[in-house]
C-alpha cells in the first residue's frame, strides 16, 4: 500500500524548526503535483492508443520506452513544446494573454487539495469541502474565457464564449447532482462522504443515486470541454477555439489543465459514487483479509474506470450541435436531478438505502 | 498577530482592487479587478472563521455572476471615451452615497448602535465545528419562512426576466425537437411496390 508514513518521518528528520510544517507539507504538495502531471502524460498516451484502437489504428508506436512502443510519445511531445517559440499576438493584451494560462492550470491542480486518497491521506480535511470542489471547479473558465479574449481574434473569442454559456449551464446541474449525494451523506466534508458509503459495492452511491452518477459525469464532461461538448475548442468550426493563438508551453498549460480537470472529475466521481478508497471486496471477505482493507490502491484502480469512460465517449458520440447542449442541460439534466432530489426525499422518508440508520 | 498581519495585507489588496474596478479604463479589467475584490473579502471571511459565507461567495459571484458579466462586457463594444465624458457630473451623488455608507459604518462599529451590541457579541460567541451546519440548522428553522419567502421572490424575478427579454421574431429556423423525436418512419419514407425489371 501507498504510505506518507515513511517519506514524512524521513523528510521530518531533514527539516527541522518553526518553518518544518509548512515546508514539509510544500514538499508533499510538489510530490503529489509531480505524480498528477506524470498520470497526465500518460493519459495523453492512453487516450491516443484507445482511441487508436477504437478506431482499427495503432496509436503512437515509434518512440519506444522500457521496449514498449509508443510509451515516450508523451515526453517526446513536451519536449517538442518546450523547444518551441511561444508567440504573443501584437494586438493582444499582453498581461492577460500571459496570465490566463496559468488561471486555467491553477484551479485544476488546487482542487486536489481536498481530495482524499487514503484513509490517512488527504491535504486539507476541511468541513465545507465539496463547496471548495464546486468553487474551484467554476474558477477553471476565467482561464479560458480571457485566454480568447485577450488574444484579440475572433475564432479565439467565440470559443471563449462558448465555453463561458455551457460552463455556467453545466454547473448548475453538477451542483443539482452533488446537493443529492450530499443528502446521502449528511455531510460536506469528502473524507465524511467516503466513509459514509462503507459497507461493499451495493452500499456505495451509483447505486441508489445512479441518475445522479451519470448527470455528474455528462456535466463533467461538458465542465472539461471534452467531446462531445467539445464546441469551445470545435476544430471543425472554430480552428482549435479559445487557444488558437497559444504555441509551445503556454499551449501545453491548457493542455495540462484539460487533462489533469478530466482526471480530477474522474476521481470525484468515485469519490462521490463509487466508494472512493473503500475496498470492493468489504462484507464479501473477513475484514482482516489484504483485499477488504481500504486504501490508495482501490481509489487509483477505480479512477481508471471514468478515465477510460472519458475517451471512449470521445471516440464515439459526433460534436453536439449548441443548441443541443443548452438543451441537455436545461431541459434534460437538472430537470433529472430535481426529481431525484425528491426521490431521495421520498427514500429517506422510508428509510430505504444510505438512509436506513436515520 | 499572523492572522491580524494577514488581515492588513487583504484588506490593503481589497482597498487597491475597489479603486482599481473605478478607475480602470478597460471595463474587462474592472471586472477582472472586482472577481480580486470577492476572492479577496471570501479571504477576509475565512480569517473569521466564516467558511461557508467565504466558499459560497466565490462559488456564486466569482463563479457564476462575474462570468455572465465578464460575458456581457466582453461582448458590448463600449466608448470609453464617451463613458468618462459624463463621469464628472455624478460626483456629488456617488458623494452622498459612500458618506452615508461610512457614517453607516461608523454607527455600526465605533459607536455600536443600529446593532452594533448584536455585533460586539458576534466575535466572542465560540462557533460550532461545522458553520455550515448552524447556518442550515437556523435558516431552516427559525428562519424557515423568510429564506422561502426569499427564494420565492428571485424564483418570480429571473422568470420575470426571461418574459420580459424573451422575443420571437418571424421566420426564425427554430427546430422543434419535440416534433424530430416523435416522428415515424411513416411521415419521411414512403415504401412504393413496383414491379422488378425483367431480365434479358
Amino acid at each position: 500500500m501507498w504510505q506518507w508514513a515513511p517519506i514524512r518521518d524521513w523528510l521530518s528528520q531533514l527539516i527541522t524548526g518553526y518553518w518544518a510544517n509548512p515546508l514539509l507539507t510544500a514538499v508533499q504538495v510538489l510530490i503529489t503535483m509531480i505524480c498528477i502531471i506524470l498520470v497526465m502524460a500518460f493519459y495523453t498516451l492512453a487516450e491516443r492508443k484507445v482511441i487508436g484502437w477504437i478506431q482499427s489504428r495503432r496509436g503512437p508506436n515509434r518512440v519506444d520506452l522500457l521496449g514498449i512502443p509508443g510509451a515516450a510519445q508523451p515526453f517526446a511531445d513536451v519536449f517538442k513544446l518546450i523547444f518551441k517559440e511561444i508567440i504573443v499576438p501584437t494586438d493582444a493584451n499582453q498581461f492577460l494573454f500571459r496570465l490566463a494560462p496559468f488561471l486555467a492550470l491553477i484551479p485544476a491542480l488546487a482542487l486536489w487539495a481536498v481530495i482524499p486518497f487514503s484513509p490517512e491521506h488527504v491535504f486539507a480535511n476541511v468541513d465545507a469541502g465539496l463547496l471548495y470542489l464546486l468553487a474551484m471547479t467554476s474558477m477553471g473558465v476565467y482561464g479560458i474565457i480571457l485566454a480568447g479574449w485577450a488574444a484579440n481574434s475572433k475564432y479565439a473569442f467565440l470559443g471563449a464564449m462558448r465555453s463561458a454559456a455551457q460552463i455556467v449551464a453545466y454547473e448548475i446541474a453538477m451542483g443539482f447532482a452533488l446537493v443529492g449525494v450530499l443528502m446521502a451523506a449528511r455531510s460536506l466534508n469528502i473524507g465524511e462522504i467516503v466513509r459514509s458509503q462503507s459497507g461493499g459495492p451495493l452500499s456505495w452511491y451509483w447505486f441508489w443515486l445512479m441518475p445522479l452518477m451519470f448527470v455528474y459525469f455528462i456535466a463533467g464532461l461538458a465542465e472539461t470541454n471534452r467531446a462531445p461538448f467539445d464546441v469551445a475548442e470545435g476544430e471543425s468550426e472554430i480552428v482549435a477555439g479559445f487557444h488558437v493563438d497559444y504555441s509551445g508551453m503556454a499551449f501545453a498549460l491548457f493542455f495540462i489543465a484539460e487533462y489533469v480537470n478530466m482526471i480530477t472529475v474522474s476521481a470525484l466521481t468515485v469519490i462521490f459514487f463509487l466508494g472512493g478508497w473503500l475496498s470492493p471486496f468489504q462484507g464479501y471477505l473477513p475484514d482482516d483479509n489484504l483485499l477488504a482493507q481500504p486504501g490508495f490502491f482501490w481509489f487509483g484502480l477505480k479512477t481508471l474506470l471514468p478515465m477510460f469512460t472519458f475517451l471512449w465517449v470521445r471516440a464515439t458520440f459526433p460534436r453536439y450541435r449548441y443548441d443541443q447542449i443548452m438543451r441537455l442541460g436545461w431541459k434534460a439534466l437538472i430537470p433529472v436531478t430535481l426529481v431525484w432530489l425528491l426521490a431521495e426525499g421520498l427514500m429517506a422518508w422510508f428509510k430505504v438505502g444510505p438512509w436506513k440508520h436515520l | 498577530m499572523f492572522a491580524t498581519i494577514l488581515f492588513y495585507v487583504f484588506g490593503t489588496v481589497l482597498i487597491g482592487a475597489a479603486l482599481g474596478v473605478v478607475l480602470a479604463r478597460n471595463p474587462v479589467h474592472s471586472a477582472l479587478l472586482l472577481v480580486l475584490c470577492f476572492f479577496d473579502s471570501a479571504v477576509i471571511w475565512l480569517l473569521l472563521d466564516a467558511e461557508f459565507l467565504a466558499i459560497t461567495l466565490v462559488l456564486v459571484y466569482v463563479g457564476a455572476v462575474m462570468v455572465l458579466f465578464l460575458f456581457v462586457v466582453m461582448m458590448l463594444d463600449v466608448n470609453i471615451e464617451e463613458l468618462r465624458r459624463g463621469l464628472a457630473s455624478y460626483w456629488p451623488l456617488a458623494v452622498a452615497v459612500a458618506g452615508f455608507v461610512i457614517f453607516a459604518m461608523i454607527n455600526v462599529i465605533v459607536l455600536r448602535k443600529l446593532g452594533g451590541a448584536a455585533l460586539a457579541d458576534a466575535t466572542s460567541v465560540a462557533l460550532p465545528a461545522s458553520n455550515t451546519r448552524a447556518l442550515g440548522t437556523v435558516l431552516f428553522t427559525r428562519y424557515a419562512y423568510p429564506a422561502q419567502l426569499a427564494a420565492a421572490v428571485l424564483l418570480v424575478a429571473s422568470v420575470a426576466a426571461i418574459v420580459l427579454t424573451l422575443r420571437s421574431r418571424k421566420g426564425r429556423k427554430h427546430l422543434d425537437v419535440a416534433a424530430q423525436v416523435a416522428v415515424r418512419p411513416q411521415d419521411r419514407l414512403r415504401m412504393i411496390k413496383m414491379p422488378g425489371e425483367k431480365r434479358t
